[in-house]
């Protein structure tokens, strides 16, 4: 009997031995030695063996015990995905190379655009499906513990009933957290392997399959007694039949397939420490070579031990108690050695991939918003993420421990695992719709994991729990909320199927389901769209996503930045080799895009590329040329364009206001110029009668011997002469009123006739020399609506001007009215000899006399002017006649009758039939 | 694809048909691994029914086919890397010459 202080010396003996050789193997890998074993696929094939964990080794025999082949579709599932390495693995692998991806959260957050609320969904939903398996693991080596303690008689006898496996647990997680924290965290790059974990994994490895072929030779030609022996016994046993439901059978091999790809522990063994695309060619068919013998003998031990050992044995532990049974001590030693390899393995790759999820995605970029002032600044950043992923390593194991404690232990084997492979199979459509297709969303990644975890969580991890622990019994039986449709194990109203394949049918459809149809119907964000594309085309050697420009100074920034995450040496060697490549020896490589992407992945592989992300373009920072940023630019040079054309519109409008004020000014000179000609021509025009005013009534007053008549000669010249004076300040007045448009229009209505009869009766009133006048009274009966008294004011002037300055000798002057389209005409033509062409621009002015000749002070014709704009109207020289000819022109609407009775009308009121 | 040759000399086209084999090896896998569906599987009748109404598969012949399965498997993957190692290996040549 092997004594449990015995075990326990041979298992610490055995720990020593695997801490000796992950030493070796990590001061080799510093010397630069042995390379060749380290990279060699032999050691990338075994590392991949943390497939099989204790749940194969002692769990396998269990499940083959309860339920014949079916185990042995755990081990199909891989076998096929590696055998199609091409299709899924190839891709993975290159991608994870290209990526410096350091975990299936870091790929499906790269992918989808960096997100890092993926991320952490990823790693949330990571941790809460591995937590089980890790608990599972610790659970077998206490288990197989225990077996050794039952059977040690002298500690039995001693009272030690059994040992205390919570303590036993917490030291087995103590051992495993120093283990992954000395050898896992010995280097921030995961890109770089973890040398003395692979080796001690592949050691494992190779002891856990040699234990159980041992275990299996002994019992097939041991006990069996040979091999046609041992398949005769298998027919003849209780799992004799073939008996597997098509539909499990179906299910886990797919199960088993997608947690090949999806454990974060496969990832990370898998993707992350491949460093050559020849070791997964090669694993392609060692690695299945691996899991099939790791299977072969399952069906013998199970079947053996279902024979020989006593009825209620733990059939999980046949590996184990077979031998033990047998008294095969040392037989008994390897295998619980094998056993306990398989667990210690998962656990610290598990752990190991866990904590750098952990760190780098809930970790890192927590402290990364609480510090501000950002990587450049105090503090190593490489001491804050190894301390990170230490913690996260010790969280991790601990949530492990805390679950097994909780747990109590209990539930197959088999059971654990396929709950713990349901929950990461969650992550394959977004995993493989993210490296397949290009229309992968992060909204629809988003929408299918959740959807996916929370169809697993009640379908598979809360019932799991057993009746009224997690889901009430009321809720297993009748659903969620009494609603029949919810039950865990028939949603939908389908019930009478496996609860396993229930669980993985649905949420597995579920979640593709819902992932196609939103990446379907929602729309990339730009870098997701460059990141898919890189991702989906990652053979096409795609250029890069997208450009960082940085100046000079930013490289130094740069360094120590890199120096803080990469450690000094490495940092330098790397910047050093870039200069290299650039060119220029000595000096920092110029920040060139490529440079800063090739820094910016370098890093990434030390904290997760959203991490990396985020703390490169702190320091390029505002110089960092993403697509964010492009577009950002195309906006602002938009708004610029669109800036600069509201400039143009305003300077345009600057200059019409320029031109405008220019014109105004131009303007008040002209009228400034016509005030001052005014006040000088007024002062003339006023001095010459006050000057003949004075002068005769000096001479009146100074002579005293002035005859009457003489006196009554000068005293009329001074009443004529203040009547012009008077007149002539009546006219002033009067244009003053009509320019200052302060004159209200009193508007009545009439006949033309008898405004042109008042007229002419007016203006030849007291007329030396008669004018004849000849008119139309059939077509000056027109009906007017307008200021009466002004227009006939018009009339009278012209009809006085050519009274007064037709020259012919028999003066004549033509008054013809008519009506037109535009309103009413009425031309004024004399027959006189007109005026010069030169002279046409100036009758309309004030004080314009062509002539010289005549009393007026030639405001006359200024005032018509005014008159005719006040009454909406034009009066024009026509030049184009013999004699003088002027015309009036009178808007159509005087032609209408009077909007609004303001005064008495004269003459009948007719109505629109005396219009022509 | 710019300028790559319609028709290849024997060797290539050896290589490429090697190529199609790796790539169509795991479906031909899965068909194989997929036949257990179609085995018989007995009725679990809470009456249990004491003579066997139709033949069952036994353990041992459906693990002869299994691993056979298996081990076929294996050797055609091993014997397709050893003719196509480097073909498939040599980086991003897989894609240039094989037609996706």
């Amino acid at each position: 009997m092997v004594s449990l202080n015995q075990l326990v010396a041979v298992c610490l003996m055995y720990v020593a031995g695997l801490f000796i050789v992950a030493f070796a193997a990590e001061r080799a890998a510093l010397r630069g030695q042995g390379g060749w074993l380290l990279r060699s696929p032999l050691v990338y094939t075994l590392s991949l063996s943390i497939y099989c964990t204790a749940w194969t080794f002692y769990g396998a025999v269990g499940y083959a015990a309860r339920s014949g082949l079916e185990y042995v579709t755990i081990y199909l599932g891989p076998s096929l995905v590696m055998i199609g390495w091409w299709w899924g693995l190839r891709r993975l692998v290159r991608i994870g190379r290209s990526h410096r991806v350091t975990s299936i959260a870091d790929l499906i957050s790269s992918r989808y655009g960096k997100s890092n609320t993926l991320a952490i969904v990823v790693t949330v939903m990571a941790v809460i499906g591995v937590t089980p398996y890790i608990a599972l693991q610790l659970q077998s080596v206490i288990l197989s513990l225990s077996i050794f303690a039952a059977a040690d008689v002298p500690l039995a006898e001693a009272g030690g009933d059994v040992i205390n496996r919570g303590q036993a647990a917490l030291w087995v997680a103590a051992g495993l957290t120093l283990f992954t924290v000395l050898f896992g965290t010995r280097n921030l790059n995961v890109n770089e392997r973890h040398h003395g974990v692979v080796i001690a994994i592949a050691v494992e490895a190779v002891v856990k399959l040699l234990a159980l072929v041992a275990v299996g030779i002994y019992v097939i030609w041991g006990l069996a007694g040979g091999l046609s022996e041992t398949l005769a016994r298998i027919d003849a046993s209780d799992i004799g039949q073939w008996e597997v439901q098509g539909s499990r059978w179906a299910a886990l091999t797919v199960l088993s397939g997608a947690a090949l790809l999806c454990l974060p522990r496969m990832f990370q063994v898998m993707v992350v420490e491949n460093d050559d695309e020849r070791q997964l060619q090669i694993a392609s068919w060692a690695f299945p070579l691996y899991m099939m013998l790791m299977s072969l003998f399952v069906v013998p031990i199970a079947v053996v031990g279902l024979d020989l050992m006593p009825e209620g044995a733990n059939p999980d532990l046949f590996v184990l108690s077979l031998p033990l049974s047998q008294g095969q001590n040392g037989l008994a030693m390897l295998s619980f050695l094998g056993g306990f390899s398989s667990a210690t393995s998962m656990v610290i790759v598990a752990t190991l991939a866990l904590s750098t999820m952990v760190s780098n995605h809930i970790v890192m970029p927590i402290w990364l918003a609480f510090r501000r002032d950002g990587a450049t600044q105090s503090g190593d950043v490489r001491n804050i993420v190894i301390l990170a992923r230490r913690l996260s390593i010790f969280c991790v194991v601990g949530l492990g421990y805390l679950y097994y404690r909780a747990s109590g232990g209990s539930g197959a084997l088999a059971a654990i695992g396929t709950i713990s492979f349901g929950g990461v199979a969650q992550f394959l459509p977004a995993m493989l719709g993210g490296v397949l297709w290009r229309g992968a969303t992060r909204a629809g990644a988003l929408c299918g994991l959740g959807t996916g975890f929370v169809l697993w969580v009640f379908t598979m991890l809360l019932p799991s729990f057993g009746a009224d622990v997690a889901l009430s019994s009321a809720t297993l039986e009748s659903g969620l909320w009494g609603l029949a449709w919810l039950r865990p194990e028939a949603l939908f109203g389908i019930a009478g199927i496996d609860p396993t394949v229930h669980a993985v049918v649905w949420s597995l459809a579920l979640n593709t389901l819902v992932f196609v149809v939103v990446s379907l119907f929602s729309f990339p964000a730009p870098l997701e769209r460059l990141q898919g594309a890189q991702f989906v085309n990652v053979f096409d050697h795609s250029g890069p996503a997208r450009g960082w420009t940085a100046s000079v100074a930013g490289s130094e920034d740069l360094m120590i930045m890199a120096q803080r995450i990469l450690g000094a040496t490495e940092a330098q060697a790397f910047f050093a080799r870039e200069a290299e490549r650039q060119g220029h020896g000595q000096r920092l490589p110029e920040p060139t895009p490529r440079f800063v992407q090739a820094l910016e992945r370098e890093l990434a592989a030390s904290v997760g590329a959203a991490t990396a992300h985020a703390m490169v373009a702190q320091i390029v920072g505002g110089a960092s040329v993403s697509v964010q940023d492009l577009l950002a630019v195309a906006d602002e040079s938009a708004q610029m364009l669109e800036y600069s054309s509201q400039l143009e519109t305003k300077s345009r409008e600057l200059t019409e206001t320029a031109a405008q004020l220019r014109a105004a000014n131009e303007k008040l000179t002209q009228l400034s110029l016509q005030k001052d000609s005014f006040l000088s021509q007024i002062s003339h025009e006023l001095r010459t009668p006050m000057t003949s005013i004075r002068s005769f009534s000096e001479i009146l007053r100074d002579a005293p011997d002035l005859t009457d008549a003489d006196k009554n000669r000068y005293a009329t010249i001074i009443h004529s002469e203040t009547i012009r004076l008077t007149r002539l300040l009546d006219d002033l007045l009067d244009l003053s009123v009509l320019e200052n448009g302060q004159v209200t229009l009193n508007q009545r209505e009439g006949n033309l006739r008898d405004l042109l009869d008042l007229a002419v009766t007016t203006a030849q009133a007291g007329a030396t020399r008669p004018l004849e006048v000849l008119r139309d009274p059939q077509a000056e009966d027109i009906t007017l609506t307008s200021d009466l008294d002004r227009l006939v004011q018009v009339f009278i002037n012209l009809v006085t001007n050519a009274r007064k300055y037709c020259a012919a000798d028999q003066p004549q002057l033509v008054i013809s009215p008519q009506v037109t389209a535009q309103g009413l005409v009425i031309d004024f033509v004399d027959n006189g000899h007109g005026i010069d062409a030169g002279s046409e621009a100036l009758i309309f002015e004030k004080f314009s006399r062509i002539t010289g000749e005549g009393d007026g002070a030639g405001l006359g014709l200024a005032i018509c002017r005014e008159i005719m704009c006040r009454l909406g109207g034009e009066i024009s020289f026509l030049g184009n006649v013999p004699g003088t000819a002027f015309r009036v022109q009178l808007p159509q609407s005087v032609l209408a009758p009077p909007a609004r009775d303001t005064g008495p009308a004269v003459g009948p009121v007719v109505g629109a039939d005396t219009r022509s | 694809m710019p300028r790559s040759p319609i028709f290849l000399e024997k060797r290539g086209y050896r290589q490429r048909r090697m190529m199609d084999a790796v790539r169509l090896l795991p479906f031909l896998g899965l068909m194989l691994w997929m036949v257990p569906l179609l085995w018989p599987v007995p009725e679990i009748l809470p009456d249990a029914t004491p003579e066997p109404t139709e033949p069952t598969i036994a353990m041992s012949v459906a693990l002869r086919y299994l691993f056979g399965v298996w081990a076929l498997l294996i050797l055609a993957t091993w014997a397709l890397w050893r003719r196509t190692r480097d073909v498939a290996s040599d980086g991003g040549a897989d894609t240039k010459d094989g037609p996706r």
